[in-house]
């Protein structure tokens, strides 16, 4: 049996979901179409195939997805990531923040910020516009959310223009969405050697 | 669609003209593909256990954990018969559906502390696991949306 993994990682784990998954023998026409599955590409993840249940929304998630994470423009991509990262550890979805703490690392060919953030977790010590950007997606992804005009002022001073902001926010409330799947319906194990 | 038209930017007070310029103009597609993300989890065609009246009882109700009046308003427009539900106080035992609240309410409110448990707890009560992912992604999809609204309120003040 895998075993579970408790603490936050930079190294991405396996996913294992903890209901059954669709099963590509039995799926519907309109399952295969969002999974994209061809004669040729029969590789779906467990992840993937968990969410085909729910294929309409599985079918609009993976394009939001991919605009907020990668669409040019505006904040750069490992400012993304960051606003990722804040939000799984605040809801301590350890898969996704090691996916994203991984990224964060090679965009920046660097891993200051997140050992960090994997040695003091919300209390990482960043400078100062990563400070900002961490501080303020923690607080946006709390429940409530727990943001105001205070925290904006912050933004601006630590110099993100307004778009920055706008792509801050999308990829921190995203990630509200995906610890929830993620986290949720499945546990991050050990990979496969 | 003009996004102005959007649940989330009317839900976040931003109704007026908005430039060509505007950085919310310019993230369009996100905005029309946050709406159609909502039509998929509020109004599916395939709803499973879980209709359309009692998604949108759900999602006002999570919108009040959220501390969010606004957007539950909107959403409890639709709620019909499952109306009562959208006060977090309500526990759903007189819809049968207490076991789907626990879930809801815990998923939105302390998602960090929801274990395996909480999944077979739905199981042994008779969910089936296509039901399980419908009510995972419609939180999520809520986490989501009130975040970003929340987040777009404060655009207000860039302005001012």
């Amino acid at each position: 049996m895998s075993e579970l993994i408790k603490t936050f990682t930079r190294e991405v784990p396996d996913w294992k979901p903890r209901v059954k998954p669709v099963s590509l023998d039995e799926a519907t026409e309109a399952q295969l179409d969002a999974l994209k599955v061809t004669p040729s590409n029969t590789k779906v993840s467990d992840y993937v195939l968990t969410l085909a249940h729910d294929v309409e929304s599985l079918k609009v998630r993976s394009p939001l997805f991919n605009a907020i994470m990668y669409d040019k423009g505006g904040l750069k991509r490992s400012e993304r990531e960051l606003g990722a990262i804040a939000a799984s550890v605040l809801n301590s979805c350890i898969y996704c923040n090691a996916v994203h703490m991984s990224r964060h690392a090679q965009l920046e060919k660097d891993t200051s910020v997140t050992d960090s953030i994997l040695a003091d977790g919300e209390n990482a010590k960043l400078a100062d516009r990563d400070s900002a950007i961490f501080q303020f997606s923690l607080k946006l992804s709390s429940c409530p959310p727990d943001v105001g005009n205070e925290d904006l002022i912050v933004l601006e001073e630590a110099g993100l223009k307004q778009d920055e902001v706008l792509d801050l926010i999308l990829s921190t409330a995203l990630f509200g969405w995906a610890n929830r799947l993620m986290h949720i319906l499945g546990d991050p194990v050990e990979p496969k050697k | 669609m003009d996004i102005i038209e959007t649940t989330t930017l009317k839900a976040a007070g931003i109704d007026d003209y908005l430039s060509d310029n505007s950085c919310l103009q310019k993230r369009e597609n996100i905005f029309n593909l946050t709406q159609k993300a909502q039509e998929a989890v509020l109004c599916p065609k395939d709803y499973g256990a879980y209709n359309h009246e009692l998604r949108h009882a759900l999602a006002a109700r999570i919108c009040l954990l959220n501390n969010d009046q606004i957007t539950a308003d909107h959403y409890s427009f639709n709620a019909g018969t499952y109306r009562a539900l959208i006060d977090p106080g309500n526990t759903g035992h007189d819809f049968d559906l207490g076991h789907v609240l626990n879930f809801i309410d815990k998923v939105a409110t302390r998602p960090r502390d929801v274990t395996e448990k909480d999944i077979k707890t739905l199981q042994k009560a008779g969910v089936k696991d296509p039901d399980i992912v419908r009510l995972a992604e419609l939180n999520s999809f809520m986490a989501y949306q009130i975040r970003l609204i929340a987040g777009l309120r404060l655009f207000k003040g860039f302005e001012s």
